[in-house]
């Protein structure tokens, strides 16, 4: 595991000839097509009462606009009690002073060597290169995340992160990287994982997870995982770090109830995930095991943005259970590297612009039919086709616009596609243009182009009809 | 100013003019779909848990360390890890006493780092209690401590839970009411809710990921 080739780059701003490429691959369409079938179906067998279903689905909203709307109290109840048990708590407005925060712990411990449990925001942060440029080893141990490591790739799902590739494909790797005989039998292949994630998480010196609710009340850090590779990285190791969005927190304990069996059942059709690990600690000083350092990163990354404004807040309603990625009729047939953001799929599409502006996402709120799905799904009622509306439209916000919103709005900005629009609004709003242009464009129709820009690539051309309905509906009435 | 003062700020600058949203908790809508007749409680857990490969038993206060005995002739297992500080750890131990060629009995009674590669790789099997365990979901609750410390349950591939049949109860939600969880939670409290598991290659599902392949649960039916 010392081989230090970066993941391949799949740049965000290239998202239409990603997809381009994506879609001609064959292998990856059946594998996204099998797999996203499969958990809607899971999905709808666990929430089978539509009255169960979709109230629940509003109480998991109030909950989290609930949080969200004492936001900043309720992160400084959380820092105190957290406190209180002997957790420390850091801030970090930026990627970069997370990972530094992360470094200066590793340093303190003179560590070497990391284990980690799931964390999409440390995904966010690059962990695992900027450890590995320091010199530090750091270790996916989520059987899905640790293929894709050893394969140099980024995670396809924020649930499951190696759903693109088949059992082939990862016996395959196992054979190449690991020097297994070629098995594509999945229980050996997990039990090779298992055999070689066990040593790393005896030796590790650190343990790195993500949170999936942090509990203010309580001072409680919430983790659901099915492998028990999240309770061996936060219970193993003599030093946890956990890191997580600062939109995360939940005000009270009995919050976690409605938003865990949502979570759960949205994400994979389960009623609960195998474990459900909550930590408020570290090691008292009569227990024998656990870590005896307990940190937690609160990491803000754009997210404050996206709460500046009481729309597009909503984003930050989130419990990542990826529930929309698999309704998506874009995702399924994309796959999540083509948009080459850590966040896939429609929850990506809102939140990556606020993570990385919308200069760098520049075509991600525009890859969608709006066919709504998402939103519908959702188990927090996050209106996401809306929030891509609203982003399409800071998106070609003109540059004078004094109404500042987000990073990099105006990116798709066109004088010229402005001006068009203008024109189209006088032709529609002036009876004696429309009638004007309606007869030009029936009389002259032998005139208008073949090529129409990107519409042309995939259909013929419009051409209007001789004679426009209105005129043919007068001539009807008229008895001519 | 500092990473928190400048996030602080901007969070409740957003905020300014604005009241917290009013709690409405719904607690009949996270109790009424999840309650069950009393009678029915074991029968939804053990259904519940067999489905993702627990093993579940019925047995009663006084014969369940002689079935252990039974389960760990039956898996050839050579060694069991105990809590001895506990009245179950001190149970197991009386029955065992004294009855050489039975499997031995380990007692997790120091620090981890003394003997972790002996824990990692030299301990077949443990036997834990619960604080009880939730029909809706069927999940144990463990709340590790001193005496029955967090490794106990994770580390060894065969789990062996000791759970009350009066303890368990209809949902979470009721759970952590009861318990008052609110008031006071331990470093690491769990629920369990089957052996260890992944779908991570291409959604089948294998069972001995990290954890326990094996999750075993002794029902004491007249405690």
């Amino acid at each position: 595991m010392s081989q230090r080739i970066p993941a391949v780059e799949i740049p965000s701003r290239e998202l239409k000839h990603n997809a381009h490429d994506a879609l001609q691959d064959r292998q990856l369409r059946g594998n996204m097509r099998k797999a996203m079938d499969s958990l809607m179906a899971k999905r709808l067998a666990s929430m089978p009462d539509d009255f169960e279903r979709e109230h629940l689905r509003e109480m998991g909203n109030h909950v989290r606009a609930r949080a969200l709307s004492q936001l900043p109290d309720l992160l400084e109840r959380l820092e105190t009690n957290l406190t209180r048990n002997g957790v420390k708590v850091h801030w970090a407005e930026t990627v970069d002073e997370a990972n530094a925060i992360v470094l200066s712990i590793i340093r303190a411990h003179e560590a070497r060597q990391v284990i980690k449990g799931k964390s999409m925001v440390s995904e966010e942060m690059d962990m695992n290169h900027v450890l590995e440029a320091e010199g530090i080893e750091a270790l996916e141990s989520d059987m899905g995340e640790y293929i894709i490591q050893l394969d140099h790739e980024k995670p396809t799902h924020i649930i499951m992160p190696a759903i693109h590739k088949n059992a082939k494909q990862v016996a395959s790797l196992f054979h190449d990287k690991l020097g297994e005989a070629y098995t594509e039998d999945v229980d050996q292949l997990i039990q090779t994982g298992r055999r070689v994630l066990r040593q790393k998480f005896f030796e590790a010196d650190i343990g790195v997870s993500g949170v999936n609710f942090a509990v203010a009340e309580t001072g409680t850090l919430l983790l659901v995982e099915n492998e028990g590779n999240g309770r061996m990285s936060t219970t193993v190791p003599p030093v946890h770090i956990a890191v997580t969005g600062i939109e995360k927190v939940v005000e009270n304990l009995r919050d976690v109830v409605p938003l865990l069996s949502l979570l759960t059942r949205s994400a994979l059709g389960q009623g609960i995930t195998t474990y459900v690990n909550m930590i408020s600690g570290p090691r008292k000083s009569d227990e024998l095991d656990g870590p005896r350092e307990v940190h937690l990163v609160l990491l803000d990354n754009g997210r404050s943005q996206a709460f500046a404004d009481g729309e597009l807040r909503q984003t930050l309603n989130c419990i990542r259970c990826g529930a929309c990625m698999n309704h998506c009729p874009v995702y399924t047939r994309i796959g999540g590297q083509a948009y080459g953001t850590v966040y896939p799929g429609p929850i990506g599409k809102i939140i990556s612009p606020h993570l990385m502006g919308l200069e760098n996402t520049p075509d991600h709120p525009s890859a969608s039919s709006l066919c709504g799905a998402c939103g519908e799904v959702c188990p927090v009622k996050i209106p996401i086709p809306a929030l891509l509306r609203r982003l399409r439209e800071e998106n070609v916000k003109s540059p004078d616009d004094p109404h500042k919103v987000m990073r990099g709005q105006g990116s798709k900005y066109s004088a010229s596609e402005r001006l068009l629009w203008k024109g189209w609004r006088l032709l529609n709003t002036s009876p004696l243009a429309y009638r004007a242009f309606g007869l030009l464009a029936t009389r002259l129709r032998g005139l208008t182009p073949n090529q129409l820009g990107p519409w042309t690539q995939h259909h013929s051309a419009p051409k209007p009809a001789a004679r426009s309905l209105h005129e043919l509906a007068r001539e009807h009435l008229e008895g001519k | 100013m500092s990473a928190k003062a400048n996030i602080l700020a901007k969070l409740r600058n957003s905020l300014a003019g604005t009241q917290p949203i009013a709690d409405d908790y719904d607690v009949a809508l996270v109790t009424e779909p999840w309650r069950y007749p009393a009678g029915e409680r074991i029968s939804r857990l053990r259904q519940l848990m067999e489905a993702v490969h627990t093993e579940t038993h019925l047995t009663t206060t006084t014969d369940w360390p002689a079935l252990v005995e039974r389960l760990l002739a039956v898996r050839q297992l050579p060694s069991l890890l105990i809590a001895p500080g506990t009245p179950h750890g001190a149970q197991l131990a009386a029955h065992f006493a004294g009855r050489p060629g039975l499997p031995v009995l380990k007692a997790y009674d120091r620090p981890v780092e003394e003997w972790k590669a002996e824990l990692f790789d030299d301990t077949p099997a443990s036997l834990t209690g619960t604080l009880g365990a939730i029909a809706a979901t069927g999940s144990l609750i463990l709340w590790p401590d001193r005496h029955e410390p967090r490794l106990m349950s994770l580390v060894p591939p065969v789990h062996f839970a000791l759970l009350k049949a009066s303890q368990i109860r209809d949902n979470l939600y009721e759970v952590m009411q009861e318990q008052r969880w609110a008031a006071g939670m331990p470093t690491n409290a769990l629920l369990v809710s089957g052996p260890s598991k992944t779908a991570d290659i291409e959604q089948v599902l294998a069972y001995g990921a990290h954890g326990p392949k094996d999750l075993i649960v002794l029902i004491l039916e007249d405690a």
